[in-house]
């Protein structure tokens, strides 16, 4: 890559940085907790994006690798105390009631022990055909959830994790605070998130665009083609994979430090769904619509959240219908899919639509 | 270089290619050829490792020191050792660029891993220089630079079919395998193709083993030249020998 192309990117990287900090500050709470779930969904969009779109795996894990992720991370900054109180039904196993990390090695703890995973599920599938990837993978989350419900010495089972620490003021940030008057939130779990987020996107780019990457979408391209170049189909679709249950697991541990608690509940099938329906809105293989989408369907399921809740018509009040948000969901995605031109972003799918009214 | 031993190949009840014997050696370029549905394209399956022979053994020896036994190894592994192919229906990375779909082609010689290509480190930013500056060599060899930015499916069929001549180069193969390079052009084209073919035997440092169907169109351009029918070899010999030997006169009458 030119060297002037790379300052561009460090200079626009840093200041994606400064003007997440300045969202700290000037946003109401609402808005930054929105905010953050965008920066979570760009990660879980592009890890499976990575997957998906770059490398053509269809893989329905995705809430798998996320509850990995979110478990160990809660497990290992939670402190002691916190933990005693949380797991009053059956006691925590004590060598992981005492441990301790700091957020960041958590965080990376928790990228780690879902490309773990992400290795012992894909290797074995992998190896053969991935014709079989959706189904070990859609396996696998349902597994996992299970195992966790069971596992209670370990995650505290049904009942969930509560009282994650959020990610308060660091140093700077207090000394910010004491010498100016500019009344930053206590909470930083939104520097975390974006800087995460950044870090992502520069990554995934990265590799897109290296030998490696165009790889990847040479496999996505043509299989036997690949091979017969000289690509070793099962080393690089198990790298894709490893790395993006990796990014999953990193998305996973900063959504229960985002939420505070989590249970097995959240990690249900349409956690994935919604991660599907980002990456085809976002286009597959597109970085920039997957940011774009990700942010537009986060903001969207609040938006929609009154869905779900009895619904005022005129005279008349509806009753509650829970899930009326994931039918309209679903909607988008097939009206997504309709109008998916080949590179299928969402700016072809908008083109596609004022085509139709508009001359030109 | 490349010695077909007795290979055969069946498919539940159908043998696609019987007890076949070839010989392709260094510098020559030699053909094959037959009607449709023969075997020719099962022949080159095996060689790339695609199917294994159900009977036989094919045995690839780059230089003198250097053998391999091509039915232990598979297809990418079999690119590495330097035998790469084009495809009777070519088979590019449809939506990626002309150049990538070139440079992917030098992916297999690619030492470093895979952190220190995505930090761009420099032993990958210096590996990398190496194959944009090869690909774009190939593709002006191959006339081919001016679309370099262009999705490959958008290329004329001709373009398409040299771009997957420079994308298997790009693999740095001794030994060539063309399937049906010819298919879908006509006479002046196809003479152009056999001009070409004969330059980048010479300018590579190839050697190159080559289907085709329409018997005329290799014998300007082959050393020897082996004809299958029905899956069974029937003669080989000089290009002469081949146009006047009456079993292959009779495979090829009424069927083109
Ligand atoms: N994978 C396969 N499964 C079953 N039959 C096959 C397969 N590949 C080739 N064949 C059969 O083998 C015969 C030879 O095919 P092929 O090698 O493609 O012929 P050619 O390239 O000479 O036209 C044909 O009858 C074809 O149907
Ligand atoms: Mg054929």
């Amino acid at each position: 890559m030119e060297k002037k192309k790379l300052t561009k990117y460090i200079v626009s990287m840093i200041l994606a940085i400064i003007a997440i900090v300045i969202a700290n500050i000037v946003l109401d709470n609402y808005k930054v907790r929105i905010l953050n779930l965008c920066f979570i969904y760009i990660i879980l969009g592009l890890s499976l994006n990575l997957i998906y779109g770059f490398t053509g795996l269809f893989s329905l894990g995705h809430a798998g690798f996320m509850a990995i992720g979110a478990y160990t991370v809660a497990i290992l900054t939670m402190s002691q105390e916190t933990k005693q109180m949380t797991y009053y039904m059956k006691p925590m196993v004590p060598f992981l009631e005492s441990l301790n990390t700091p957020f960041l090695v958590a965080v990376i703890a928790g990228g780690l022990m879902a490309a773990l995973f992400g290795f012992l599920i894909g290797a074995p599938v992998l190896k053969l055909t991935d014709d079989y990837l959706a189904i070990a993978t859609l396996g696998f989350s349902e597994i996992i959830r299970i195992i966790i419900i069971n596992m209670q010495s370990i995650t505290n089972g049904a009942l969930g994790l509560k009282g994650i620490p959020q990610k308060t003021n660091g140093t700077i940030m207090k000394f910010l605070n004491d010498n100016f008057d500019i009344g930053i939130k206590p909470s930083i779990n939104l520097l975390w998130a974006g800087v995460a987020s950044v870090v992502t996107i520069a990554f995934i780019y990265l590799l897109i665009n290296s030998s490696y990457g165009k790889a990847f979408k040479a496999i996505r391209e043509d299989e036997i083609a690949a091979r017969s170049m000289g690509i070793n189909l099962f080393k690089h679709k198990v790298l894709s994979f490893t790395i993006g249950s990796f990014f999953a697991g990193i998305g996973g541990g900063l959504l229960a430090v985002s939420l505070g608690t989590i249970d097995p509940t959240l990690f249900k099938f349409s956690l994935t769904w919604n991660i599907i329906l980002i990456v085809v809105l976002g286009g597959m293989g597109n970085i920039k619509g997957t940011i774009v989408s990700a942010c537009l369907v986060t903001i969207a399921m609040e938006a929609l959240r009154f869905l779900d809740e009895p619904l005022k018509l005129g005279f008349m009040v509806t009753e509650a219908m829970p899930g009326l948000r994931m039918v309209v969901f679903s909607i988008i995605l097939m009206a997504a899919v309709i109008f998916k031109r080949d590179d299928g972003s969402l700016k072809s799918a908008l083109e596609k639509v004022r085509g139709r009214y508009a001359k030109n | 270089m490349l010695k077909i031993n007795n290979i055969t190949m069946r498919f539940g009840g159908v043998v696609a290619v019987n007890a076949f014997t070839a010989e392709v050696k260094k510098d020559e370029i030699v053909g094959l050829i037959g009607p449709n549905g023969a075997g020719k394209t099962t022949v080159f399956n095996m060689v790339t490792g695609v199917y294994k022979p159900t009977e036989g053994n094919i045995v690839f020896s780059p230089s003198e020191e250097n053998s391999h036994s091509l039915s232990t190894l598979s297809p990418d592994e079999i690119a590495k050792i330097g035998i790469c192919r084009t495809f009777q229906n070519i088979r590019l990375f449809k939506h990626l660029s002309v150049m990538d779909n070139v440079f992917i082609g030098n992916h297999l010689r690619l030492k470093s891993g895979l952190l220190s290509s995505v930090f761009r480190l420099p032993n990958y930013t210096k590996e990398e220089k190496e194959m944009y500056d090869k690909s774009k060599y190939l593709l002006e060899k191959l006339d081919l630079y001016e679309e370099k930015d262009e999705k490959a499916f958008s290329l004329p069929y001709g373009k398409q079919r040299r771009l997957e001549i420079a994308r298997a180069l790009a693999t740095e193969p001794k030994l060539l395998l063309l399937d049906e390079p010819a298919a879908g052009m006509n006479p002046q084209e196809t003479q152009e193709l056999m001009e070409f073919i004969r330059k980048i035997k010479e300018e590579f440092n190839l050697t190159i083993f080559l289907i085709e169907h329409h018997m005329e169109v290799v014998m300007g351009v082959c050393d020897r030249i082996y004809v299958l029918d029905h899956g069974a070899h029937i003669a080989d010999g000089s290009p002469n020998e081949i146009q006047n030997n009456p079993k292959v006169i009779e495979a090829y009458l009424g069927v083109d």
